[in-house]
């Protein structure tokens, strides 16, 4: 081993490395420092034994205090849930017309509304509620069945169309492809379209209103302004579900269409149905 | 020089017995210690009476409520600007007077400091002065030594326990707290955080001193960048003390080699080494020394507060240049600039801060909605505060260069109420008729004003329109 450097002017040694002539000094460690250090070690030990640390094949150790992440979200929830019972609970049982009434409930409504229908409608009827082709958009003041709350509660209730709900909201279109000549068809289609003001051949559309009168207002109206009695779509607002241009209305008088909404009493709470109708009622289409 | 046998890696603490010192350095650092110690401990029994609704503690930081009170001022979580504001002063505030002075915060200011010298001076009642405790350091562990050692234990740990019981009274109503941590109902994280805090301040203030400064502190090793020959530090002149002896021994210089620096030194170095990394500038050396100088006849200022840059100039004999000479530069005028200029602006922000706290924000899932009469609707979150202790109504309106109407969900009149201390967040509607040329316009521009119904005070903030493009 060679020798070991000393600095001259402090009288330390050196590492022996050296940097444009600076010398590294070996100054010594205070001794607390390597005590802490050791006392690091010990607590990492004991910190993988008390709490879940090693990684088994399938899992890993569970650690002597029990600690898991899991049981703490799923305690943080219940406390929440705690809390919230009596609104909870309120809300149940609430008439829905006087929520308003409530500054508090109809905060917490409206706010547990969002959440149930991120988590059970958003899935059709799209995160902003703006809806899709065939999925009704919400936000807007045309409404099939109707826009009051005690409608869109019955709705989310019952469902549309479903085989699976008890007394689902039910009308059916026929497909008029296999009724109606194609010619019939086409002078419905072009009758349809000016019933919105939309662009039409009006030389068809005289003769469609005698198709419309005989197979269409029966449900749409005399002047095709709908039912929600029946779920039939008001034809001369500018409000169009599958889509209001001359190949699409065409596609849907000779198809018909059968949209279908699944009920949620028997998968939601009746407070988490009041609140998402709130939710639902308050976007700005309510009535 | 080299050697065979290394030394070892480890070095023990070395136990330092700083003597007790009289001067005006000395003076300064009680009446420092009295006031910030003064300032710590009482601040959060100060009352100031904000009206029924909130706190009357004059400084507290609400966590809970995620507020931070400061006599008149309130800060809310999102004004926190103001709290980096001020850290970025406290930061520049330090560069200022690292540059100019030296480690004048470590010497002074630093609550590790602050604390160690009042540890000390508990020292010295119980168990005397220097050599009183160098004897008692020597002594077996008997009686008396057992009964001096636990008397200044249990007398830090009432101070420590003080110290942290003091800081949780910044996070909650201090009174109150008070009656609840004697009663045992406090909260446990109270009790933890007291406990900690005590056993910090113990330990560090008791045991570690020195140590933390010149091994667990990050700041020394930073204050070398801020320092230069200008700067004023703590230094003995060499020049006039050497060759240094006792008097008898007829050496000519100024240093008569009595020690009396190095034993008042709490960091337990020697200043007529030179500047060195362990040195706080507490200046209790220059105390002793001009004591020493006094009692021999010999001018004061052998240790003095000195600039490098004037050390050629005082070996040819002349006068030291005036301090002001020394602080005065651009260094620290920049960082005078700097510091004033970010308290100017902070000042600035908070006088033009408004009472009315106004978020607008679009909707845009989805950007626009069309209802059946062909209207386009557009929607948004307006996020309306309420700073007052009571509360207020606000009118929602909007103004634009073209037709636009508004709509409030839940509300015929475009009135809101907004309980006090709270954020009301509100769904607006803005409509365009099909006739209205907004219904067809990629963006219209639109500002949202909102009126405190009594007093008419007004915001306004500006947003778009989003209409359909065919």
């Amino acid at each position: 081993m060679s020798d070991i450097d000393k600095d001259d002017v402090t009288g330390v040694d050196t590492t022996g490395h050296t940097w444009d002539g600076i010398k590294e000094l070996n100054n010594p460690l205070p001794r607390w420092w390597l005590w802490c250090f050791y006392l690091t070690i010990i607590w990492g030990v004991g910190y993988t034994i008390a709490y879940p640390a090693w990684p088994l094949l399938n899992s890993a150790t569970a650690g002597m205090l029990g600690y898991s992440t899991r049981a703490e979200v799923a305690a943080e929830i219940q406390r929440f849930e705690d809390q919230n019972a009596g609104l909870t609970s309120a809300l149940a049982e609430v008439d829905l017309t006087t929520l308003a009434d409530n500054a508090d409930l109809n905060r917490f409504a409206t706010a547990a509304g969002a959440s149930v229908f991120r988590n059970n409608c958003s899935q059709c009827h799209g995160s902003g509620a703006a809806g899709a082709v065939g999925y009704p958009n919400l936000l807007d003041d045309d409404w099939l069945w109707g826009g009051t709350m005690e409608a869109i509660v019955h709705t989310v209730e019952h469902g549309i169309r479903n085989e699976t709900g008890d007394d689902p909201r039910y009308s059916e279109m026929p497909a008029f492809g296999e009724i109606l000549e194609p010619e019939e068809i086409d002078q419905v289609v072009e009758y349809a379209l000016s019933l919105s003001g939309a662009d039409h051949d009006a030389a068809l559309a005289g003769p469609g209103a005698v198709v419309f009168e005989d197979n269409c207002a029966s449900c749409h109206g005399e002047a095709g302004m709908g039912d929600i009695e029946q779920g039939a779509p008001n034809l001369t607002d500018a409000i169009w579900l599958y889509g209001g241009d001359r190949e699409t209305v065409h596609e849907t008088v000779v198809h018909s269409r059968f949209g279908v909404m699944p009920p949620w009493s028997d998968k939601l709470s009746k407070a988490e149905i009041n609140a998402v109708s709130a939710y639902v009622h308050q976007l700005g289409g309510g009535e | 020089m080299s050697s065979q046998e290394p030394q070892s890696l480890y070095a023990a603490q070395e136990p330092i017995f700083p003597r007790r010192v009289s001067g005006k350095f000395r003076n300064l650092k009680w009446w420092l210690m009295a006031i910030t110690l003064g300032i710590y401990y009482l601040t959060p029994f100060i009352r100031w009476d904000r009206g029924p609704v909130l706190p009357d503690q004059a400084v507290l930081v609400d966590l809970a409520g995620r507020r931070f009170y400061f006599f008149w001022i309130e800060i809310w979580p999102h004004e926190f600007y103001f709290v980096a504001g001020l850290l970025i002063m406290a930061g520049l505030g330090l560069f200022l007077f690292t540059s100019a002075l030296g480690r004048v915060w470590c010497g002074y200011g630093c609550p590790q400091t602050v604390w160690t010298d009042l540890f000390i001076l508990v020292e010295r009642w119980i168990e005397g002065d220097r050599n009183a405790r160098v004897r008692l350091w020597n002594a077996k562990w008997d009686f008396r030594k057992w009964r001096l050692r636990v008397t200044k234990w249990i007398t830090w740990l009432l101070i420590s326990i003080a110290t942290g019981g003091a800081w949780v009274f910044y996070f909650t109503d201090a009174p109150t707290l008070a009656v609840d941590l004697v009663q045992f109902n406090a909260h446990p994280i109270a009790y933890a955080t007291i406990a900690i805090l005590t056993a910090t301040t113990f330990i560090f203030g008791g045991f570690m001193r020195e140590q933390v400064c010149i091994y667990m502190c990050p700041w020394p090793r930073i204050q070398g960048a801020m320092m230069d020959d200008d700067t004023l530090t703590v230094a003995y002149r060499d020049w006039r003390g050497e060759p240094r002896g006792k008097k008898h021994e007829n050496t000519t210089g100024d240093c008569i080699d009595c020690m009396a620096c190095v034993n008042v030194c709490p960091m337990g170095i020697d200043i007529r080494d030179g500047q060195q990394m362990e040195c706080i500038t507490c200046a209790l050396c220059i105390d002793a020394c001009d004591d020493i100088m006094e009692k021999i006849g010999k001018p004061r200022g052998l240790i003095d507060y000195l600039a490098l840059s004037d050390e050629p100039r005082e070996r040819e004999g002349n006068a030291p240049r005036p301090i002001w000479h020394h602080v005065l530069r651009p260094r620290t005028i920049l960082y005078t600039v700097l510091w004033s200029a970010i308290g100017v602006g902070l000042l600035f922000a908070l006088f033009i801060r408004a009472d009315i706290d106004l978020t607008v924000e679009p909707i845009r899932n989805p950007t626009f909605v069309t209802l059946s009469d062909g209207t386009i609707r557009n929607a948004y979150t307006v996020r309306l505060r309420n700073k007052h202790g009571e509360p207020r109504d606000f009118r929602i309106s909007l103004t634009a260069d073209t037709i636009l109407r508004i709509d409030l969900e839940g509300t015929e009149e475009n009135i809101v109420n907004v309980p006090p201390q709270q954020t009301l967040q509100q769904r607006v509607y803005v409509l365009a008729r099909p006739q209205d040329p907004a219904s067809s316009e990629d963006r219209t521009e639109l500002r949202f004003w909102v009126e405190d119904v009594f007093n008419n005070e007004r915001a306004y903030r500006d947003t778009t329109f989003n209409g359909k493009v065919n």
